[in-house]
């Protein structure tokens, strides 16, 4: 009987971390950035049906980068455990604080466990009646989390977007500036090569929208993500008067 | 489920996008009609009489708001019309406590399906979800326990409201035009036979809808009439294109006031 070559845990957590990373690194990234009315997530995603941006409960909305089927995963045990915590008690008391917890020892549990860890990073935000309460939250493969202040980006690009959202992003931004900043920097390649023009097709557009009656969560598609986006047009909010519900 | 400990393994399984499935699985003791009863009967609130009206462009669903247990009035100002997703609405007659648990589980099923998916179920979809909810009730139902919802939603494919019934054993049937539930429906659906006219506005089916109420609490002691001395009113959801909302206590004083004015003046009916 052979013995197995003797690994050290520094170089088993290291290899396993460099691979998650790997894995991050090639997608596509996702900026989150708070605005006057509330928090808002762009990612570059041209695909209307495989979603990066999702809603979760009431305030709180999911975003992620990395292997699609391990963060629809996360995603679909993040709806079930908001749903079943507000279906027993109340849903006042689903909070992104509680499903960051819960995500966070899963995603740790899978690092330290499971044959290999999960690619993917995610955020968990929510949005309050007082813009000071709003939360956001960063998870990363490992299970560490993070709790950000006004902006987060994730994934191939990350480290470029955060350098220029922490030169460019200011807090209450209105809702146009903060999305046309956020499409200029997913649009700078990370190699310092020429800037990519992102068109409205090539984004997945989510908003919390603080004035929204309940569920907060909203896309933003097609001609109104167009005008927000153009720096002529006026739009500079989503209308709150001919609201769709649920739209 | 303390917020300290990691998802359990079934959140993460892969599956159905019912929330009732996964409740079953789950935490079966919270779904409602799982429960094993002692053979005896009970004395508990029950709901009475539920109308839902189609007119031009959607549908009206209105109750009225006692509740009674025996011959006492258990609730005066009970909610029995509930908004079950934006477009559609769900009323119930029968056990209270029950009926209710149903409709909180089944709005959360139709926003858990709508998260997870993507996209609303349709119409019919919904209306065959909550026949599954009913049929798993039929226990119960045999035991005194029974739930009968009226179902009414806005159908965007047709451009026009529909409304279901349903029995005790699940059974979902398509009414047309308008339909009653509850102890006092039998009154109710005679003052519509008389009342409901193809193409009604939004306005006359309100006015409609108060009548057949007033004409079941009129004969049915189970079914509260308007209380103009504490002013409450009759619930009364709209479902159209634009989404479910319910007519303020304003606008229904105002319609209520007309309704006993036009009756005052034939010289009161008997």
């Amino acid at each position: 009987m052979s013995m197995p070559f003797y690994v050290s845990p520094e170089q088993l957590m290291k290899d396993r971390a460099d691979y998650a990373r790997k894995g991050i690194a090639r997608g596509r990234s996702v900026v989150v950035l708070a605005y006057d009315g509330g928090i808002a997530f762009v990612a570059e995603n041209p695909s209307r049906a495989l979603h990066k941006v999702s809603e979760i409960y009431d305030r709180i909305a999911f975003a992620a980068v990395g292997k699609y089927n391990e963060f629809e995963n996360l995603r679909v045990a993040g709806i079930r455990y908001a749903d079943l915590r507000g279906y027993s008690y109340d849903r006042s008391d689903v909070t992104a604080r509680g499903l960051a917890n819960a995500y966070a020892q899963t995603l740790g549990t899978v690092f330290t466990q499971e044959s290999k860890p999960y690619e993917v990073e995610i955020v968990v935000a929510q949005v309050d009646e007082d813009p000071q309460d709003d939360q956001i939250y960063r998870l990363t493969y490992d299970g560490s989390v993070g709790d950000e202040q006004g902006f987060v980006a994730m994934g191939g690009g990350a480290e470029d977007i955060t350098s220029g959202l922490q030169e460019h992003w200011r807090p209450g931004m209105d809702l146009g500036t903060a999305l046309r900043l956020a499409v200029q920097l997913l649009g700078e390649s990370p190699g310092g090569g020429d800037a990519r023009v992102l068109s409205a097709g090539q984004l997945e557009v989510a908003v919390l929208d603080r004035a929204r009656e309940r569920r907060k969560f909203r896309r933003i598609e097609n001609s109104l993500l167009t005008a927000l986006l153009s720096p002529d047009d006026p739009t500079s909010d989503v209308p709150h008067t001919e609201d769709q519900p649920g739209a | 489920m303390t917020a300290r400990s990691k998802l359990p393994a079934s959140y993460l399984q892969t599956g159905s996008s019912s929330f009732t499935e996964f409740l079953s699985a789950h935490s079966p003791d919270l779904v409602p009609g799982s429960r094993t009863l002692p053979v005896a009967a009970v004395d508990v609130p029950h709901g009475t009489t539920i109308v839902a009206v189609a007119y031009a462009g959607g549908v009206l669903l209105a109750g009225d708001r006692r509740a009674t247990m025996g011959n006492l009035i258990a609730n005066n100002e009970m909610l029995k019309v509930f908004a079950a997703d934006d477009f559609s609405a769900v009323g119930i007659a029968g056990t209270a406590g029950t009926a209710i648990e149903m409709v909180r589980l089944f709005q959360v099923e139709l926003e858990h399906y709508e998260k997870i998916e993507g996209t609303r179920l349709s119409l019919v979809g919904k209306a065959n979800r909550l026949a599954t909810m009913i049929r798993g009730n039929l226990g119960m139902a045999m035991q005194g326990l029974s739930v009968v919802p009226l179902f009414a939603g806005f159908d965007s494919g047709r451009g026009a409201g529909r409304i279901f019934s349903y029995d005790v054993t699940g059974g979902c049937y398509e009414e047309h035009d308008f339909h009653s539930v509850g102890s006092g429906s039998l009154f109710a659906r005679g003052a519509l036979k008389k009342l409901w006219r193809r193409e009604l506005s939004q306005d006359d089916a309100v006015r409609v809808t108060i009548e057949a109420l007033y004409d079941a609490a009129d004969d049915d002691s189970a079914t509260g009439g308007p209380d103009l001395g504490r002013r409450i009113w009759p619930t009364v959801a709209i479902v159209d294109g634009e989404g479910t909302r319910f007519v303020t206590d304003d606008e229904l004083a105002a319609v209520v006031a007309q309704v006993l004015e036009s009756r005052r003046e034939i010289g009161g009916t008997r």
